[in-house]
């Protein structure tokens, strides 16, 4: 394509490249806030994500009982109805995000901590048992009563396992987050209706354009996305700034041992931390299924991937970092992909952030959820 | 001390090869040509769930009901099928194709289903001389291979893309965008339709099919003013992509190959698949009433893209056996003998594996459905 065209379409593909931004840099919040306080990739986070896909889309099939197709058209609602239905979907995919966040830590990775409670380990020992009990036979019904009769002594050997105080090695979280990713991704994609199909969601907001500039249509959906995520973000900076919690949460950042010294309960910041991420990637689930009228199994992946690249590259640990980073990968990948063809997509975005780290090795605001005042 | 034990182990084993004879003996002599056709299988190779699994489970069924009315009237020869789900991966199929060869049973296996996976596997089927007779895989290459065991049951993408060509220079579209998902049978069709169109066509690059956001695509179809787009794919990217389109108020006509004619393509497109034009080698599904009516009466639902297909390249293997071959090699002989009419068309293949029978046909959608009443392009 020649250069010419490429500016002509300049502002076109900015409007689009921070909407996704917008949704990697939601997701990539998760990332940082995540390592931040507790040094840890978790890369189970991606999952987080499309568990809030699959909220949105059951809290509008199921609870909101709104049709794929009305009359052959797009069930598409106005008014208040429509500011109602989407900010229910909105409550619902960040709250089952969350509280996914708070269980993914509780099952994932505090027994790894030393801090390992018996009830984590009742719930991971149920799914063990189930896993195993899916091997052998295959019958739902059968699978529930092995899970039962199995959890009683595998929660016993996982909690002598797990001796409180003990804790495990770094690695140990890096393999238990990528291990939780898989099985969380693999569940829905066996389970699922759809199995690893891609899954619709119904579409209640009209793209209508909301208004032109520069010789650009701006759709409201669009709008949508990055205002909602702009809000979000500056909601979480109060928080952090501003509340109790947040303090804790900047005190264990620093300094782990000594914010416990000083009677901050570490634990608790941490299960909070975990579920303002969940709910940070419920929200971007939330606006992403909005444009984007999709969901699979793996949708968490390659967006995780790239969330996380964006987290890298605005300096991993840092809020700003994270939005400037998202609205950044957002943008390069577009502009890449018209100027060389959507094949180099991933590719882009991956050689920016190299040339970033390169010059920056800690990204481009620098590293730091403690210090360096949010 | 050791001696004895040999004598003893091989004793054991005489014996239980004497019983194990004369159980098969028993068998043979109560029930005469059923143990002839013992363990005696088709397979189905291709995606039954994934992205395009849809098309396998189309193709499976048109087995399933060959096999079905076979063994129905044959009951003194009962076929097995075997099934493998290789989710249309190139990556996967391998592994599966070792499976496949392994299982001497397995005397022909109708697939694999996709080009990608064909490309991948069809020279170790090669090697095993295993024969194949794909109904779906049309990428124009395949057959340029030397395969001997290669056929398909329908034309390739070397007829389907100069058809497809010559419906949209039929249809008076001067600017045609051409887009592919960077697949083996997506690039390959997009490039043959590229090159029959000329200068009419407007190369637009790959999008990725996994991918989410087609908006850079959309964004560059709209500055083109282009008044047809050809994207080489499958129907669930071909979704995604012709809804990002309509959004972003691209009126283009729509245009697909096979990988497209599916009901995924109506339910991942919604109101925005309406109108497309989806060309295909495949026959209508209505072509044949015998076939519709025994297809309706055990599935209790209408066949769809290559159901018909897979239908005949099953009956071709059945016939095979029927014709009393019961390994590989004399399965093969057969195939290259073959020549009767099928349910789609004549059944005759030439050296390269490809068979007579070049019909390309266009399809829309219409009122949330497939129509085949645009009929033959040529």
């Amino acid at each position: 394509m020649p250069d010419w065209l490429i500016i002509r379409i300049f502002w076109d593909l900015t409007v689009t490249g921070l909407a996704l931004g917008s949704i990697y840099a939601l997701v990539a919040l998760g990332y940082t806030l995540v390592y931040g306080v507790l040094r840890l990739i978790n890369f189970a986070h991606s999952e987080i994500f499309m568990v809030g896909t699959f909220s949105a889309l059951i809290a509008s099939t199921q609870l909101l009982n709104i049709p794929m197709l009305e009359d052959g058209n797009y069930p598409y609602r106005t008014g208040a109805a429509l500011v109602f239905f989407l900010v229910f979907i909105l409550l619902a995919a960040m709250f089952i995000s969350g509280v996914g966040a708070i269980a993914l830590e509780r099952i994932a990775y505090r027994p790894l901590r030393g801090n390992g409670d018996a009830f984590g380990a009742i719930a991971l020992a149920f799914l063990t048992s189930f896993v195993i009990g899916l091997i052998f036979v295959n019958e739902t019904k059968a699978n529930l009563i092995i899970a039962c009769v199995g959890t009683a002594p595998i929660s016993y050997s996982y909690l002598r396992f797990f001796k409180k105080g003990k804790k495990a090695p770094r690695l140990a979280f890096l393999i238990s987050a990528i291990g939780a990713s898989t099985a969380i991704a693999e569940a829905v994609g066996i389970w699922g209706p759809n199995r690893r199909e891609q899954y619709q969601t119904p579409r209640i907001l009209e793209k209508k354009v909301l208004f032109s500039a520069l010789g650009t249509d701006v759709r409201i959906d669009y709008v949508i996305v990055i205002v909602g995520a702009l809000l979000m973000m500056t909601a979480l900076t109060l928080f952090v700034n501003k509340t109790k919690l947040g303090r804790g949460v900047r005190a264990v950042a620093q300094d782990a041992e000594t914010a416990r010294i000083l009677g901050v309960n570490v634990d608790l910041i941490i299960v909070v931390t975990f579920a303002l991420g969940g709910v940070m990637a419920g929200g971007a689930a939330m606006l992403f299924t909005m444009v984007y009228d999709q969901s699979r199994f793996n949708i968490g992946f390659i967006l995780g991937v790239k969330s996380f690249t964006a987290a890298v590259l605005g300096g991993i640990g840092n809020l700003k970092g994270a939005l400037l980073g998202g609205f950044m990968l957002g943008l390069v990948e577009n502009y890449g992909s018209a100027l060389f063809g959507g094949q180099w997509k991933d590719v882009i975005a991956f050689v920016v952030l190299l040339v970033v780290l390169m010059v920056r090795p800690t990204g481009i605001l620098g590293e730091s959820l403690g210090r360096a005042r949010v | 001390m050791k001696k004895s034990r040999i004598v003893r182990a091989s004793a054991l084993i005489i014996g239980l090869s004497l019983v194990g004879v004369a159980c098969g003996n028993d068998d043979s002599t109560s029930d005469g040509a059923a143990a002839s056709c013992e363990g005696v299988k088709i397979a189905f190779f291709g995606a039954l769930t994934g992205d395009a699994g849809n098309l396998g489970v189309n193709i499976k069924k048109g087995l399933d009901l060959a096999v079905a009315e076979f063994n129905e009237a044959n009951a003194d020869c009962q076929v097995g099928i075997e099934a493998y789900d290789s989710q249309g991966d190139p990556d996967q199929a391998p592994a599966l194709a070792d499976k496949a060869i392994a299982d001497a049973g397995v005397l022909g296996i109708v697939g694999p289903a996709f080009s990608g996976e064909s490309k991948a596997v069809n020279g170790k089927f090669d090697e095993a001389g295993l024969p194949i007779i794909t109904p779906s895989a049309t990428n124009a290459l395949l057959s340029q291979n030397g395969w001997k065991i290669f056929h398909r049951a329908l034309a390739g993408d070397d007829k389907q893309g100069p058809g497809l060509a010559s419906k949209i220079t039929a249809d008076g579209k001067m600017k045609v965008g051409v887009l592919d998902d960077a697949s083996e049978y997506g690039k390959g069709l997009a490039d043959i339709v590229q090159t029959s169109l000329g200068d009419k066509a407007v190369e637009m690059n790959s999008i990725d099919p996994e991918g989410a956001d087609y908006s850079a695509v959309v964004t560059a179809a709209k500055d083109a003013g282009i008044d047809a787009l050809f994207f080489g794919g499958y129907y669930a990217a071909a979704g995604k992509l012709a809804k990002q389109l309509r959004d972003g108020g691209v009126e283009a006509q729509l245009y697909f190959g096979d990988g497209v004619l599916d009901k995924g393509f109506i339910e991942a497109g919604g109101p925005a698949a309406e109108g497309s034009i989806i060309g295909c080698t495949c026959a209508p599904f209505d072509s044949n009433a015998t076939f519709l009516a025994s297809f309706r009466a055990k599935f209790n639902e209408d066949p769809a893209t290559y159901g018909a297909e897979a239908y005949d390249a099953a009956t071709v293997f059945l016939g095979a056996i029927k014709s009393g071959a019961r390994d590989r090699a004399a399965v093969l002989a057969f195939i290259k003998a073959y020549d009767a009419p099928g349910v789609t068309k004549q059944l005759k293949w030439d050296e390269t594996g490809e068979v007579v029978g070049t019909a390309v046909y266009a399809y829309t959608i219409k009122d949330g459905k497939i129509d085949g009443s645009l009929g033959l392009i040529k």
